[in-house]
């Protein structure tokens, strides 16, 4: 299997407070990599790394082949976040939302339809505001978000938030799948049901480093 | 990347046009900033009228300031700053897009002002195609600074106080070319008005290029 995230010995440092302190990690292609930690331990930052929007200043980081000590945006079109906030704009339209976030990310508008079936979007709330919807709305349309653009590495925090029982499991099924075909996940998370039975490994996060990884040589 | 460039435009529009921000709120305000103007200094018309042009610009300074606020509030709720990095559209697509909105909601608010002074101010049009000319030019210099500066602040938390004190100095010298331009096309001072909108066409060129150039790396450090 091919490495999609390898950091080692990977520091980096926000303003002046380092969050992440010689972090170690491989992440193999069709892995679900489910991070623990408690609040604090670096989770966020982690997956902030990987989707080069927090810069590694020391150590080695590449994500899906790209050096992220050379170049930090060139992985960004292969990868799907979704971060504590939804990245929502709450005056469109569900359905046109989605058509952005395609378009922006270079898919096709046309699998808007598609992407807001698979997460249970009800259909007839397609064309209301996001602003109007309930926060387990929100979190769906976030989530198709995502799917619209087949990403090849999914980050996700905390993606479960705000979701009920069945969409959850719908959620696990979903990203079951996507790593069935290929992609790579990393969700950050507390533990909560339903989502320790779809990771493929489960490492916990302390101080801004891995403490316990069972796939670590 | 014309096609990105319209993308962003529009969804910017669209926004605009469900929050109605723009036409609801900043527009009437901007709009009584005018009238505020024409009950003060009713007494003194010769005044109104000479002041005009520098009255109206004020008014979409005020205006212009409160869209180009608005157009980086949305991005910067519920994280969209992020979904834009994230984004494959590129930098200069994105810094034009944004602009491009910006223009065009400027412009609006041009279109109800523009009636407003001619009605309130008792002043007629002696020179149509500078008024016209300084009026793009002002509106084009007011979008890409707007867009520039306004990428400055986002990321910061007192962006709302901070934005009008980093953008005011930067538009004062297009405040004061769109008020000589339009004294001159409204017939109340003789001079220079072509040159003064000339100087808002240079500037918008000038922070046109910092946009293209500096825009990616506001908005990824910001």
């Amino acid at each position: 299997m091919s490495a999609v995230v390898e950091f080692e010995r990977a520091i980096s440092v926000v303003g002046s407070f380092p969050v992440l302190t010689g972090l170690d990690l491989r992440v193999d292609q069709g892995e679900i990599l489910h991070v623990r930690g408690e609040n604090g331990a670096g989770k966020t930052s982690l997956l902030r790394a990987c989707a080069g929007l927090v810069s590694v200043s020391s150590g080695n980081a590449s994500v899906l082949g790209f050096d992220m000590r050379v170049d930090r945006r060139a992985p960004r079109r292969y990868i799907g976040l979704l971060g504590h906030e939804n990245n929502l704009y709450r005056d469109l339209g569900v359905r046109e939302h989605i058509e952005f976030r395609a378009a922006s990310v270079g898919a096709r508008a046309s699998d808007t339809a598609a992407a807001l079936e698979q997460v249970g979007f009800p259909q007839q709330l397609w064309t209301v505001p996001i602003g109007s919807l309930s926060a387990g709305q929100r979190r769906k349309v976030a989530i198709a978000s995502l799917l619209v653009g087949r990403p090849q590495l999914w980050l996700l925090d905390e993606p479960h938030a705000a979701l009920d029982t069945e969409s959850r499991k719908n959620l696990d099924a979903i990203l079951t799948e996507a790593s069935t075909s290929g992609a790579t996940i990393i969700f950050v998370s507390h533990e909560s049901p339903g989502t320790k039975d779809i990771a493929s490994r489960v490492v916990t996060m302390d101080g801004g480093r891995i403490t316990e990884d069972p796939g670590a040589d | 990347m014309l096609t990105e460039i319209l993308l962003v435009a529009r969804k910017d529009l669209r926004v605009e046009r469900r929050a109605k921000i723009a036409l609801g709120q900043v527009a009437p305000l901007a709009l009584l900033i005018l009238m505020v103007f024409a009950f003060a200094l009713d007494a003194n018309t010769s005044l109104l009228e000479r002041g005009a042009g520098g009255l109206y610009w004020l008014a979409v300074l005020y205006g212009g300031t409160l869209l180009i606020q608005r157009s980086f509030d949305v991005e910067t709720d519920d994280g969209n700053m992020d979904a834009l990095r994230m984004s494959a559209i590129g930098m200069p697509s994105l810094f034009l897009g944004k602009a491009l909105a910006l223009f065009v909601q400027i412009t609006v608010l041009q279109l109800i002002l523009g009636p407003g002074i001619l009605l309130l101010y008792n002043v007629g049009v002696v020179d149509w195609a500078l008024l016209f000319a300084a009026a793009i030019a002002g509106t084009l210099a007011f979008s890409v600074c707007g867009v520039l500066w306004g990428v400055m602040s986002a990321g910061l938390r007192v962006r709302a106080t901070l934005l009008p004190l980093l953008l005011v100095p930067v538009l004062a010298p297009v405040l004061l070319a769109g008020s000589r331009a339009f004294e001159t096309a409204l017939g109340v001072r003789a001079g220079a008005g072509w040159t003064w909108a000339g100087l808002m066409f240079v500037i918008a060129a000038v922070h046109t290029a910092l946009g293209l150039g500096a825009f990616g790396f506001l908005l990824e450090e910001g």
